[in-house]
C-alpha cells in the first residue's frame, strides 16, 4: 500500500506507540528518583542502582538467570533449526501432523499448564529439581519459537542452491553447513536471541520447575513486587530493559548489514558471469 | 563410496534430523500431559510427592484394569461442585474474549497506519512494535502498578488537570486486568495484522473509490475481509494465552478477579493440592483444545501457502 497516510493513520500510530512506550519510560525515569516513594519525584539519584549492585541475593539470581538463558537458548536454537528443516524440507512423513502440532501448540499454551506438566514429569522420573530442570523447561518452549523464526526464513529460500550442491556430489550434511546455514544465519541468530529473552523473562514456568539454589531473577522480582513497588526493583527492571534493547538493536543492525553485503556479493557474482 | 551406501547414509541422516526434535517434544511436551492426566485422577496425600500413586508399570495389564475401577473422579466432582472453579473458568473466558476484542480494536488502526506509512519508515516501525515484546512481561505489568495505584501517576495527572476530584480506584480491579492484557498482548495483534495489511493490493480500494464507493464502505467490503487471516492469527495469539494468564490477574487484579491461571497457581503453591491443580489443568486444556487445534491448522495452512 502506498498512498499518503491520512491524519487518522498518523494519530493512531502515534497514540499506539505512546501507549506502548510511556509505561516503560516512566518506570526508567522513576528508577532515578531520590525518594523511596516511587510516585513522588524528589530529585535525581543513582542510589538505587548502587543498592541493587550490593544486593547479593539479587545478583546471584541474575547470574543464575543469565546461565540458564545462555544454555537453554543455545540448545533450543539447535533443536528449533532442526525442527524447522523437518517442517519445510522433509515433505510428508508419518507423524508429521503430530510433529507440527507439538511445534505450534507450545506457542499459545498457557504457561501454568506447561509449568505444572513439566514439574509432574520431573517428579515422576525422580529428577532433582534445580538449574537443569529449568533449562530443560526453557528449551522445550523456546525451541518452538526458534523453529517458527527459522522456518519463516527457510520458506523464502530457494532450494535450487542446495540441490545444485548435492548434484555436484556434496553430501546433504555438508550442503547444509556450507550453503543453507550461511543464508539462514540471520534467522538463526534472531531465534537464539528470542530464546534467550524468553528464558530471561520467564516467571511462571521457572517457578514450577525450579528447586533449591536455582532462584531466577524474575522469581526474585516477583516476590519483591508482591511486597510493594520499590525504586530498587525499578532499577533492576531498567537495567534489564537496557540490556535487551541494546542487544536486539545491535543484532538487527548486524544482520541487516550482513544481508546487504550478501546481496551485493550475489549481484557482483551475477554481473561477473 | 558406493552410491548405494551413500543413499543409505543419507536416509539415516534424515531419520536422525527428524528424531532429535521429535523425541525431545514427545518426552518433554507430550508425555507430561499424560502424567497430568493421570495425577488428576489420584487422591491428595500428605507426602512428597503429595498424591497417591495411580498406575504403575509393575502391575501389568490386570493390575491396570483393577486400578481403572478404583479411579477417583473426586477431583473433577469437586471442580463441578465448588462454584469457585466454574466461575474462574467462565470469568477467564469472558476476560480473554473481551480483551481480545479490545486488542483488535486498538491494534487494527495502529497496524493500518503502519501499513500506510512511507516504505522507508516501515522497518523502523515494525522494530518499535517488536521491541516491547522482547522486554520482560513481568516488568511491563509491574510498570502499570505505579501508574494505576491510588496515589499513582494516572490519578495524579487526572486530578492535576482537574478532570476528577477524588483519585479513582483502578488497581486491583478487573479494569486494571483489561489494561494489562491489552498492553501486554498488543504486539501479538499488530504484527500479524500489519504483515497482512502491508501486502494488500491498494489498486482494489482505489478502483472502488474511483467508482464512487464511500471510503468507509470500501474499508468494510474490501480491506477488512481481505485482512481476516491477520485478524484471525492475531486473535488466536491473544485469546488462547490470555485465558490461562497468571501474572496479570495476580499483580493487577483484585479479590474480585477470578482467573483460572491464578486459581491453578494458588491450588498448587498455597494449598499444595497437586491432584486438584492437575484436574484444573486438564479442564483448561479441554476448553482450549478447540482454539489450539484451529490455530495449528491455520498456521500450517499459512506456512504451506508461503511455500
Amino acid at each position: 500500500m502506498t498512498e499518503r497516510p491520512s491524519l487518522f493513520n498518523i494519530v493512531s500510530v502515534v497514540f499506539g506507540f505512546a501507549f506502548l512506550y510511556l509505561p516503560i519510560l516512566l518506570l526508567i525515569i522513576y528508577s532515578f528518583n531520590e525518594s523511596r516513594l516511587v510516585t513522588v519525584w524528589a530529585g535525581f539519584s543513582t542510589k538505587w542502582y548502587v543498592q541493587m549492585i550490593n544486593n547479593e541475593g539479587l545478583m546471584n539470581a541474575a547470574w543464575v538467570t543469565a546461565r540458564v538463558a545462555f544454555v537453554s537458548a543455545t540448545i533450543a536454537t539447535v533443536l528449533g533449526t532442526l525442527a524447522a528443516i523437518v517442517l519445510i524440507r522433509f515433505g510428508r512423513f508419518r507423524g508429521r501432523t503430530l510433529f507440527s502440532g507439538m511445534i505450534y501448540a507450545p506457542l499459545v499454551m498457557p504457561e501454568v499448564i506447561t509449568g505444572l506438566s513439566l514439574l509432574l514429569l520431573f517428579v515422576a522420573i525422580n529428577l532433582d529439581r534445580g538449574f537443569w530442570t529449568v533449562v530443560i523447561a526453557h528449551i522445550t518452549f523456546s525451541m518452538c519459537f526458534a523453529a517458527v523464526v527459522v522456518q519463516s526464513r527457510l520458506v523464502s529460500f530457494d532450494t535450487s542452491l542446495e540441490e545444485a550442491a548435492m548434484d555436484l556430489g556434496c553430501p546433504p550434511a555438508r550442503a547444509f553447513f556450507s550453503v543453507t546455514l550461511p543464508v539462514i544465519m540471520p534467522a538463526v541468530i534472531s531465534a537464539w536471541m528470542l530464546s534467550f529473552t524468553l528464558s530471561l523473562d520467564d516467571l511462571v514456568i521457572a517457578s514450577f520447575t525450579t528447586g533449591p539454589g536455582a532462584t531466577t531473577l524474575p522469581m526474585k522480582i516477583y516476590s519483591q513486587v508482591r511486597l510493594g513497588v520499590t525504586p530498587e526493583i525499578n532499577a533492576v527492571c531498567s537495567v534489564l530493559i537496557a540490556v535487551v534493547t541494546v542487544g536486539v538493536l545491535a543484532a538487527s543492525i548486524v544482520t541487516k548489514r550482513r544481508e546487504v553485503e550478501r546481496q551485493r556479493a550475489e549481484r557482483a557474482a551475477i554481473a561477473g558471469n | 563410496m558406493m552410491p548405494d551406501e551413500h543413499a543409505k547414509r543419507t536416509a539415516w541422516g534424515r531419520r536422525l534430523v527428524v528424531a532429535i526434535p521429535y523425541i525431545w517434544l514427545l518426552v518433554f511436551f507430550l508425555a507430561p500431559f499424560a502424567i497430568v492426566f493421570k495425577i488428576s485422577f489420584s487422591e491428595v496425600q500428605i507426602a512428597m510427592p503429595p498424591y497417591a500413586p495411580v498406575f504403575g508399570w509393575e502391575e501389568g495389564f490386570a493390575g491396570w484394569l483393577d486400578k481403572f475401577s478404583e479411579l477417583s473422579f473426586d477431583n473433577y466432582l469437586w471442580l463441578g461442585q465448588d462454584a469457585l472453579y466454574i466461575n474462574s473458568y467462565l470469568s477467564s473466558l469472558r476476560i480473554a474474549a473481551v480483551s481480545t476484542f479490545l486488542v483488535l480494536l486498538i491494534g487494527y488502526p495502529i497496524a493500518y497506519g503502519m501499513a500506510r506509512a512511507p516504505t522507508q519508515w516501515r522497518p523502523a516501525l515494525v522494530m518499535l512494535v517488536i521491541l516491547p515484546f522482547w522486554t520482560s512481561f513481568l516488568i511491563r505489568v509491574y510498570a502499570w502498578i505505579g501508574i494505576l495505584k491510588k496515589e499513582g501517576l494516572l490519578n495524579q495527572a487526572l486530578v492535576g488537570i482537574g478532570l476528577i476530584d477524588e483519585p479513582l480506584t483502578i488497581l486491583n480491579t478487573n479494569i486494571a486486568v483489561y489494561i494489562g492484557i491489552v498492553y501486554s498482548y498488543l504486539p501479538f495483534m499488530v504484527l500479524p495484522l500489519y504483515a497482512n495489511l502491508e501486502k494488500l493490493d491498494r489498486a482494489l480500494i482505489e478502483a472502488a473509490l474511483d467508482l464512487g464507493c464511500h471510503p468507509i464502505k470500501a474499508f468494510w467490503t474490501i480491506t477488512f475481509p481481505l485482512s481476516l487471516p491477520g485478524v484471525l492469527a492475531g486473535s488466536f495469539l491473544v485469546f488462547i494465552p490470555a485465558v490461562g494468564e497468571f501474572v496479570i490477574p495476580d499483580l493487577l487484579g483484585g479479590s474480585e478477579t477470578l482467573m483460572i491461571g491464578k486459581t491453578l497457581w494458588s491450588e498448587f503453591f498455597s494449598n499444595r493440592d497437586w491432584p486438584v491443580s492437575s484436574a484444573v489443568a486438564v479442564l483448561l486444556l479441554l476448553i482450549l483444545v478447540i482454539p489450539i487445534v484451529l490455530f495449528q491448522h491455520f498456521q500450517q495452512k499459512q506456512a504451506e501457502k508461503g511455500q
